[in-house]
């Protein structure tokens, strides 16, 4: 008698989508995504669509450090990167700043990624031959110069305090930073921007898992958990590092395109060390080396700022008291600083006691319950 | 020639800051294998309490420094039992993840005690200068010189000399050796932190004294500390003295030659190249200038 729901050889067991109860919930969950702009309010949605730019930037950067197991601290430069090349494309020249004016998003969006893929491309090298702590730093310089290079180029980014104008997306002649219902229906501000994020997100994910299910994804795998033994297995290893780099910065530039065009403009000192260590915390918090564990994990960091509210009720009275001396002292963290403090947190809480983040939480309910009530 | 001069006094003087900072660095990393990303937080909170012991409560400048240097030792102690001991044996790329997320947490507390205004941080050097033949040297970077020698010199002394300096070289150099000796090598993880909490503390104090002061900003200096240990190598105390004074002299060359020479790199221009002098060194050398090359076997 067959047996339906055997795996039976490699490629079911490859498979992105295994089981019918997956395939179920990965459409309900698909569902929901796409139906979002009917139910959701304004606010929400447009912390979304930074989700979904940090989503694509998050996927990258597991890529290299979660997979390849090199850990960048350079991230926020490659999203630059990405930022500055969309903007330059889609922008009109004006009189501070240079621009092509070539408005159209499937112009400038893979631009973004293959530029910066070439920026990653170029970086490579160092990397190659500096381990673990080592390139840790050497990113964290690369951050440094790339904001002091931003801040000073100001042609093309404005200059500091001013900024320029964000990237306008036209797909095919749409605008799609438009508003007003469509077809009849009643949708939040800016909902044809998301659906675009949405499919973008959701076609670089795939990309993303057919990639690490790969034969370079293996490669990444066994150059992380043990580099010496992967060259005596006939890895190269530089090639494989230059693949990771590449790639993950061709997603950063992609995420750092998508990320400015919800934005009136873009501001040099916005890509600095912190956004980096952002990105850090969305993929531990997530679950390192897990494409899902990015996705989670970027969407949970992208929407602190709506609990900003609540939070600052409890941590300000905390922070009165600790600057008690001050004549200034009682005005409350700002959102940012809220932000960061959340985060910060996270991040400890989940190295500390989950170093798999939600997705190692997941697992662990799940196959509580999968034998349920056998305890294995 | 005094122009030249006035430069490389003001490089050595940040240079011997860097140093100290860089010593935090690669006390923690000798000992436990992990970077201390929360060397900047540390810093600014540190030299948080001399501002708050020397100008609010308005006691003398030193005792509120070494207080300083108490507390920042105490908090390392608190930061190494309460959030790194439990990653023992774990890799340190989870250790270096927690000190990164301190660090965040730790500098929006700092930030919102400094509030948003520059302290000073009540140092009695104020402007004043000295002038040697010509050139002129504010008293507060001779101060910073002694100062740094001084605790440098402790320091070493301690490492090299003491009983719990030998200790803390044998934990660092095979744990489970050092455990077999008897030595407690947990309680010398959290002296390698006491040390380099305290040590921030102080070097937070330096760069703050004179003509400058101690606002949201500061923690950048600390993280241009970390060129400081790549260019020495992470685990070499040699490396980070003379990394620290090199790139600190650079800096202040770069910042006193190049406004005139090449203004199109740009204002501020010495604060990147640090980085960029680390990034060439380390093409050249990969392990820094005394770094120990790590030993691969299959």
């Amino acid at each position: 008698m067959a047996r339906p729901r055997m795996i039976g050889d490699h490629g079911q067991a490859m498979a992105l989508v295994r089981t019918p109860t997956k395939a179920f919930w990965l459409t309900a969950l698909l569902l929901v995504a796409f139906s979002a702009p009917i139910w959701m309010s304004n606010g929400l949605l447009f912390l979304l669509i930074a989700g979904l730019a940090y989503v694509v930037g998050a996927i990258g950067l597991n890529l290299v450090t979660g997979f390849a197991g090199q850990l960048s601290l350079g991230h926020a430069f490659f999203l630059a990167v990405g930022a500055y090349t969309a903007t330059f494309i889609s922008s009109e020249s004006t009189g501070t700043t240079v621009g092509l004016g070539i408005p159209e998003i499937l112009v400038w969006l893979p631009a973004a990624g293959i530029v910066a893929g070439l920026a990653g491309l170029l970086v490579g090298p160092i990397a190659t031959r500096l381990k673990g702590l080592y390139l840790a730093i050497v990113t964290l310089g690369l951050v440094f110069v790339g904001d002091h290079v931003l801040r000073e180029w100001s042609s093309l980014t404005g200059g500091v305090g001013f900024g320029r104008a964000a990237p306008d997306p036209t797909l095919l002649g749409i605008d799609l930073a438009r508003t007003g219902p469509i077809l009849g229906i009643e949708v939040a501000r800016s909902a044809l921007l998301y659906w675009f994020s949405l499919v973008v997100a959701i076609v670089l994910t795939i990309l993303a898992l057919n990639l690490v299910r790969s034969r370079i994804g293996r490669a990444f795998q066994a150059v992380r958990d043990r580099d010496v033994a992967a060259e005596v297995m006939g890895i190269d290893l530089t090639r494989t590092k230059l693949i990771a780099f590449t790639v993950s910065s061709a997603y950063a530039g992609l995420a750092g395109a998508m990320f400015a065009m919800r934005l009136e403009t873009i501001e040099a000192t916005q890509f600095n060390l912190l956004l980096s260590f952002l990105f850090i915390a969305m993929i531990l918090v997530g679950g390192i080396s897990s494409i899902p564990g990015a996705i989670v994990g970027a969407l949970l960091i992208a929407t602190l700022p709506s609990m900003a509210g609540p939070i600052s009720d409890v941590v300000t009275p905390i922070f009165d008291v600790l600057a008690f001396w001050r004549g200034d002292a009682g005005f409350p963290l700002d959102t940012f600083q809220l932000e960061q403090l959340l985060y910060g947190s996270l991040l400890i809480t989940f190295v500390l006691l989950e170093p798999r983040g939600l997705m190692g939480l997941w697992l662990r309910i799940r196959n509580y319950w999968r034998a349920f009530p056998f305890s294995y | 020639m005094t122009f030249f001069l006035q430069a490389l006094s003001s490089g050595l003087a940040l240079g011997t800051v860097y140093a100290l900072l860089a010593l935090g660095f690669v006390i923690i990393y000798r000992a436990t294998d992990v970077l201390s990303f929360s060397q900047p937080a540390l810093m600014v909170f540190g030299a948080y309490w001399t501002v708050y012991f020397a100008t609010v409560i308005g006691w003398n400048f030193w005792v509120a420094l070494v207080l300083a240097a108490v507390i920042g030792a105490a908090v390392g102690w608190l930061v190494e039992r309460v959030l790194l001991r439990p990653l023992v044996g774990r890799p340190p790329f989870s250790a270096v993840m927690v000190t990164i997320g301190l660090d965040i947490v730790l500098r929006v507390i700092t930030d919102d005690l400094l509030g948003i205004s520059q302290r000073t941080v009540g140092d009695p050097f104020g402007l004043q200068v000295v002038n040697w033949g010509g050139v002129t040297i504010p008293r507060s970077n001779i101060a910073t010189v002694l100062g740094a020698i001084l605790v440098i010199s402790l320091l070493l002394v301690f490492y090299r000399t003491t009983k719990f300096g030998l200790a803390m070289r044998a934990a660092a150099f095979d744990q489970e050796a050092a455990m077999a000796q008897g030595i407690p090598v947990g309680r010398m993880y959290g002296l390698a932190w006491a040390l380099a909490g305290s040590m921030a503390a102080i070097a937070g104090t330096f760069i703050s004294m004179g003509n400058s002061s101690l606002s949201r900003s500061t923690w950048v200096f600390a993280l241009r500390a970390l060129p400081v240990i790549v260019l020495g190598g992470l685990d070499s105390i040699r490396g980070a003295i003379v990394g620290g004074l090199l790139i600190g002299v650079i800096e202040r060359m770069v910042g006193a030659y190049q406004p005139g020479t090449a203004p199109w790199l740009g204002a501020g221009f010495e604060q990147v190249v640090p980085y960029i002098v680390m990034v060439i060194v380390l093409l050249v050398k990969p392990y820094g200038l005394f770094g120990t090359r790590e030993v691969t076997r299959v």
